[in-house]
């Protein structure tokens, strides 16, 4: 390999200026996110050749940078919540968003459900809240590029502390207004309690035909004994490059499940980073990706099994219609320390036409002599066999086929304990095979 | 679950401290000056008597180095190579060249003696039945210093000769084949074996020719601060086939010694090769002091229709090991497998794997690996599977299990699968309950436990092709071919 250095590329150059303009008007710690913005800049826009971006090259992907969303006045923000809405049929309390900023109104703050305190973050980074000192990266996220740019230009979110067992769910309700393209950076820190429980709905939607950029980060720690179900929907419209981060910290003898379902956006990336501190906790972390045309989608998770006795499960679902690509690209670690580790790691594709594409990268990296980690990868096309059965009982091929995507999907949604939210789910997956006949 | 005591005994018995093939041999050699340059290039073209496009290729080869990075990607960490603290030409005395085995110094026979590698024809007629036989081309450092059977091999139209001398008598073979597996700009390491490769095996199986006995070649490192630049070069012609065994070992130091080959498989229409590997270059001590740096590139061409490549790898040595055989199915029909057990202890590290790319219609690969670290060692398989948009009914079956005894080392698994066609079948597992329902279903009715049955199934692949390889190569790889992986963590 020859030694080459990189020229800038227009985004590169333009995310540099867009970070002298917005450096002054952000709120909190300038210092760290300078901090941030270099550690950025130092590399660039990460490309194939960097082992963690090799399938999803956002040097070549993102092309031009949209400008960055000011705040949206009262009626914009009221206009853009008052469309069609994700999870509408899960009763849940709303913590709205438009275009990455907190729509305050929007929340009753003398009413929140028991257990649940909410800081908008624009407000704690401008007077120093003291849970900010809780936002610090994790393992893997700090060096990630995403990451950093979502650091360098965070303009707003919120800070939600749960205390006890909360049995309405919280939806993070996330919507770009229609009309020019924006970028947006969004940070949410969740931080549960021991022995709390919590469901968290995220969805983020957005209009067909403006090329939106948000960059959304959601960091939970979770502390012992605790229950985190968190469900999130992809709805972005269909020019969007979304790329966003979960980042988990897990307490012992929890239970933290979470699934993100992509049915939008032309490119994403949802990049996930779980670090499981102590013992006998259950991780699941699932995904339901749902492509086609030429949209790119890549699942990227990394879970680090920390402490005795801990289990997890990673189940990937992808479906790939015409010439779109998937990516998935999972890694277990196992350091030393964590024996009695059980990991089982699986990513799944169907490609259902020519053209399509699947890149998997199940990875294993274990120090630890008694475990279990297993990983799985498999791509192919619908089983000609289940096609078959079902088409001699009269079924038309397309429907077939959907019902058999279903059922594929399923297997990754029937995970969400919400049943409403799970219902929400699959209707989505229904609209999409709907679309596609 | 943690290793059995059985499969730990036995991992134990092939320790660091156990090498047996530690030993140097006193002989005269004859080396080039320290270090690389031009002048080296034109040096070690200049003894194998080569024409003038040889020494352009090499030439072209060191420019195009000159301009490349070390690879810094596997998993492996070792201190900078010094490439010019580094003979790239060391032989023995032999002035002139001997005719036959006779003029050999007899110190290298002893030498081929003590590590079973028989080399004298004779000999082996008498004591083996014939079907048995083995030609062994023997290398030593930089040189190849006998062939055997290569007469009865010609008469079977099959040429098997050092690839020196390959390059004097049929130049037009191998301009047309080398480099075209393994180009010249490969690698930092293949173009490296580009510029200075000393000498290897050349075989060529003419059409329809079953070879008919085993070929093989024996490697041995024995002068100090050498490096060894074998080349490889086998071609099978349409509907031929042919079988062919590596062996290597090396003294004990303190140093590290270098050893980056490059081996080229060309399978054309129906012609099938089998490549085996027993590498047990030595390990370096239980502190990790000195043993070879195994930097190899190999890769099969199955450029034929219905043509077949098959690697199979017992990996016990090399203090580094960086290799991955691969497998490019470009003929429609076209078969690639790969075995491997790869047993890593002291503080050895391997980073290992392969790759099978399908290119053409109708392709299938089969991935078998083990890894096994014990001790301070690390053990990675890295493999890639891919199927481009024409690979049509592509199909492949990975199964990659590892297990670690103690918890001082680490197993790791880096698998890339990527597939551009609809139609291709690509599985990759490591949890073993899941190798084909029906066989464990059918092991399991005649009375076999899961994990028997399991055992039974995944050593079936392996021990098909393992229990072809010759005793005197291989009585590690019997062994290890046993050794239960209960306990193994995908």
């Amino acid at each position: 390999m020859a030694d080459v250095t990189l020229m800038k590329t227009p985004a590169e150059t333009a995310l540099v200026q867009a970070f002298e303009n917005a450096r002054t008007m952000l709120p909190g710690n300038a210092e760290s996110r300078a901090q941030a913005f270099e550690q950025f800049n130092a590399r660039g826009l990460p490309h194939r050749r960097v082992e963690e971006f090799k399938y999803t090259d956002l040097r070549a992907l993102l092309r031009e940078v949209a400008p960055f969303a000011g705040v949206p006045t009262a009626e914009e923000a009221k206009a853009a919540l008052g469309g069609s809405k994700a999870f509408a049929n899960v009763a849940a309390l709303q913590v709205p968003f438009v275009n990455g900023h907190f729509v305050r109104e929007a929340v009753d703050f003398a009413n929140l459900p028991e257990g649940i305190e909410i800081v908008p973050l624009r407000e704690a980074l401008a007077s120093g809240h003291e849970w900010l000192a809780k936002l610090s990266p994790v393992p893997w996220a700090s060096d990630n590029p995403v990451y950093q740019l979502n650091t360098s230009f965070m303009a707003d979110g919120v800070m939600i502390r749960v205390a006890g067992s909360v049995e309405t769910p919280v939806h993070l309700r996330f919507v770009t207004a229609a009309g020019s393209a924006v970028a947006t950076a969004t940070r949410v820190l969740v931080v549960v309690e021991n022995d709390a429980s919590v469901t968290l709905l995220e969805s983020h939607e957005s209009g067909d035909g403006a090329n939106h950029q948000p960059n959304d980060v959601v960091e939970m720690i979770a502390g012992d004994r605790t229950n985190v179900q968190h469900v999130r929907l992809n709805a972005e419209g269909d020019k969007a490059l979304a790329l966003s981060t979960l980042a988990a910290k897990i307490g012992a003898e929890a239970n933290f499940n979470s699934i993100n379902v992509v049915a939008g956006s032309a490119t994403s990336r949802h990049q996930v980073y779980a670090i499981l501190n102590g013992e006998n906790t259950n991780l699941r972390v699932n995904g339901a990706t749902m492509l086609k045309g030429t949209q790119h989608s890549d699942s990227t998770l990394v879970v680090e099994h920390n402490a005795l006795h801990c289990e997890s499960r990673e189940l990937f679902k992808t479906v790939i219609d015409n010439e779109a690509t998937g990516v998935f690209q999972g890694k277990i670690i196992v350091p030393h320390h964590a024996q009695k580790t059980d990991g089982r790691m699986m990513s799944a594709a169907l490609l259902l036409e020519e053209g399509g594409s699947m890149n998997n990268k199940p990875e294993l990296e274990i120090f630890a002599d008694d475990v279990q980690c297993a990983h799985g990868a498999t791509c192919g096309q619908l089983d000609e066999d289940l096609l078959f059965y079902l088409m001699a009982r009269g079924l038309p091929k397309k429907e077939a086929e959907s019902l058999l995507v279903q059922a594929f999907l399923g297997e990754s949604i029937e995970f969400v304990e919400n049943e409403d939210a799970r219902e929400a789910l699959v209707a989505t997956v229904e609209g999409w095979l709907k679309a596609r006949s | 679950m943690p290793a059995v005591q059985e499969t730990i005994d036995q991992v134990r018995s092939i320790d660091v401290d156990q090498y047996k093939y530690g030993f140097e041999t006193e002989v005269e050699m004859e080396k080039s000056p320290k270090g690389l340059s031009e002048d080296v290039i034109r040096f070690i073209s200049a003894k194998k008597g080569e024409p003038e496009w040889m020494l352009q290729w090499r030439l072209d080869a060191y420019k195009r180095w000159l301009t490349m990075k070390e690879p810094n990607w596997a998993r492996v960490s070792y201190d900078k190579i010094d490439y010019n603290d580094i003979y790239y030409y060391a032989a023995p005395k032999m002035n002139p060249a001997p005719k036959s085995l006779d003029e050999v110094d007899p110190e290298i026979l002893k030498t081929y003696e003590k590590l079973g590698i028989p080399l004298r024809e004779q000999e082996i007629l008498a004591g083996v039945e014939p079907q048995n036989r083995v030609a062994v081309d023997a290398v030593f450092d930089s040189v190849s210093v006998a062939t055997t059977f290569k007469e009865e091999l010609k008469k079977a139209g099959v040429i098997f000769m050092p690839i020196s001398e390959a390059i004097r008598e049929y130049p037009d073979l191998v301009k047309q084949y080398l480099g075209s597996v393994v180009p010249v700009t490969d690698n930092f390491f293949a173009t490296l074996n580009s510029a200075v490769f000393t000498d290897g095996s050349f075989v060529y199986i003419p059409p329809g020719v079953r070879c008919p006995m085993e070929l093989s070649t024996y490697f041995r490192i024995n002068e100090k601060n050498t490096g060894q630049f074998e080349r490889t070069l086998i071609i099978a012609d349409k509907g031929s086939y042919v079988s062919y065994l590596e062996g290597c070992t090396a003294p004990k130091r303190d140093e590290n010694q270098l050893h980056a080959a490059v081996v080229e498989l060309i399978a054309l229409d129906d012609a099938e090769i089998k490549y085996s590997t027993v590498q047990n270059w030595y390990p370096g001590d239980a502190e990790g002091r000195g043993g070879i740096y195994n930097f190899v590139t190999k890769r099969g061409d199955c450029r034929g229709k219905n043509s077949v490549i098959t690697w199979t790898q017992v990996e016990t040595g090399s203090a580094i090991t960086w290799k991955y055989p691969s497998c490019i199915l470009r003929g429609d029909n076209s078969r690639g497998e790969f075995y491997s057990i790869a047993v890593s202890n002291g503080m050895q590290q391997v980073d290992s794997g392969t790759k099978m790319i399908h290119l053409g219609k109708n392709t299938t690969s089969r991935i078998i690996s083990k890894g096994i670290a014990a001790g301070k060692s690390e053990n990675t398989y890295r493999g890639l599977v891919s199927a481009h948009r024409k690979a049509t009914g592509a199909r492949n079956f990975t199964n990659c299990d590892s297990l670690l005894i103690g918890n001082q080392c680490g197993a790791h698994t880096v698998p890339y699968i990527e597939s551009k066609n609809a139609t291709a079948v690509f599985e990759h597992e490591a949890t073993t309950s899941k190798i084909s329902e029906d066989q464990m279903f059918y092991c399991q009715q005649r009375g076999l436990s899961e994990e028997e049955a399991t055992a039974l199934i995944v050593n079936g692949f392996v021990k098909d092709v393992l229990q072809q390889l010759p005793m005197e190569f291989a009585v590690e790889a019997q062994k290890l071919i046993s050794i239960s992986l209960e306990g193994s963590v995908g």
